[in-house]
């Protein structure tokens, strides 16, 4: 299979082709490589709008409506929806496109489940290699789904140009919020499931979070907070617009750019990191170390270690 | 069993598979079930949910880049429902992924099934193991191609 055919499909809108590039983008390989070098002649032009929150506050649903909206304002959109892996037996129910399935035969929408796997930085990597994909196909907005727990989730969330975080009325009181950690990071707070109980108490403490200055200002743009009920349709043209108007705000403060660049470095960060752990678990499992290890002691095993990674490495041709 | 299913797509990669309920049918027990298992057996599962049409099924096999399609179906539209499935999979270039069916279908429907280029049909009962064996048998054979 031609890699450079993929591409051309892919920008003519074959969603299959697409779909079989994620698949070759999902570990470091040579095609990667080489695909990933081409994306980035091509890309740097999308708006990537990372989606975090707590389990179970409807962010699949909230997304499943933005698309709608968003769909009516002419964007193309692709989405990558990340889902855990089970610790226990490495497989994954990829249950996000679920609530989205009602997209899934537009054309000019694409929706991409990923597992966490399990591998240190692996989700990010695939995630982000994704966006780099998606971008250079010529989506206009990116949304990245995720679940918004651990570092290497806020660590991919802190590359999107447009961070929302969702969260719901009565999940606890504000001590809970400030544990997370999510709530230093968003650009827009979104309140979903206000048509329940308990929604207006929330609010009030959002908004009093963001007056007392414990939401974050970043770059300048005053954090904002929004109603939502998902599943009744409200508040959606509102959280809508405001992505536009901070995509406006981003690009009039060559944020944009900005972004971009710590993303792409981050990026590179992850596969450096991928490719030296990958070979070293390979490493480990036949054996190979045990061996030398035997014969020397810790600095020179290190040593040697880190001279066989890099011929190991090398061998990924690049051309 | 667990690295079969992590070696078959190389690296990082695992056997993805496609879970999905056709028609205008709300039972779906036995499709999260199998789906259940072959996500403990170490395989990625992406469940679509209830009454799909075959065009979301094919599409979303398609973007997901999945590896086999299971299709659930209790209604008895089998036949017109699978022969769309195939229909659409074949205009997409995409045949070369195996379909297999379960639910309550009638045995002499079986054979007409597999004519339409259904690989493999599960009645009920069929013991969960025996699901997961195929997958990686048919999985298997495909990336030896």
């Amino acid at each position: 299979m031609n890699i450079y055919k993929l591409f051309d499909d892919a920008k003519r809108g074959s969603k299959r082709s697409l779909g079989r590039l994620l698949s070759i983008l999902e570990s470091p390989s040579n095609e990667s490589f080489r695909l990933l070098k081409e994306f980035v002649k091509h890309g740097g032009k999308s708006h990537v709008i990372g989606i975090t929150g707590i389990p179970g506050s409807g962010k699949s649903t909230l997304i499943s409506k933005m698309i709608s909206a968003m769909r009516r304002k002419g964007y193309s959109i692709a989405i990558v929806a990340i889902d855990p892996t089970s610790p226990y037996s490495q497989g994954a129910l990829l249950g996000d496109r679920l609530r989205m399935q009602e997209h899934s035969t537009d054309p000019k929408v694409f929706i991409r489940s990923v597992s966490t796997r399990g591998v240190k930085g692996g989700l990010s990597l695939a995630a982000l290699s994704m966006i780099e994909a998606f971008d250079a196909v010529g989506y206009d907005k990116i949304i990245v789904e995720s679940v918004g727990v651990g570092q290497a989730d806020i660590d991919i969330m802190n590359t999107a140009h447009t961070l929302l975080v969702i969260t719901m009325p009565g999940v606890g009181d504000e001590i809970q919020a400030l544990k997370a950690g999510i709530m230093e990071i968003g650009d827009v707070y979104v309140l979903n499931k206000s048509d329940k109980p308990e929604a207006a108490k929330t609010f009030e403490y959002l908004k009093f979070a963001l007056e007392t200055g414990e939401l974050e200002i970043k770059h300048g743009w005053t954090p904002r907070i929004v109603k939502t009920s998902a599943i009744m349709g409200m508040g959606i043209d509102q959280v809508v617009s405001i992505i536009d108007e901070h995509y406006n705000y981003i690009r009039e403060n060559s944020i944009f750019m900005d972004k971009l660049r710590d993303r792409r470095l981050f990026m590179l960060k992850l596969l450096v990191e991928s490719l030296f752990l990958d070979n070293l678990d390979d490493m480990y499992r036949s054996g190979e170390i045990e061996e030398l290890f035997k014969a020397n002691d810790y600095y020179t095993s290190s040593i040697k270690i880190i001279e066989l990674l890099l011929k190991k490495i090398r061998k990924i041709d690049n051309s | 069993m667990e690295r079969t299913a992590n070696l078959l797509r190389g690296r990082g990669r695992r056997i993805k598979v496609l879970v999905a309920k056709l028609g205008l049918d709300g039972h779906d027990r036995g499709a999260k079930v199998v789906a259940r298992a072959l996500r403990d057996a170490g395989m990625e599962v992406i469940y679509t949910g209830i009454r799909q049409t075959p065009e979301q099924v094919v599409s979303a096999a398609l973007q997901e880049d999945v590896d086999v399609i299971g299709v659930s179906i209790l209604s008895g539209a089998h036949l017109n429902l699978m022969k769309r499935l195939i229909d659409l999979l074949k205009k997409e270039g995409a045949d070369d992924i195996p379909v297999f069916l379960g639910g309550t279908i009638p045995i002499p429907d079986i054979p007409k099934l597999k004519e339409i280029g259904i690989k493999e049909v599960f009645l009920p009962g069929t013991h969960l193991n025996l699901i997961r064996d195929y997958i990686l048998g048919v999985v298997g054979e495909r990336k030896e191609h």
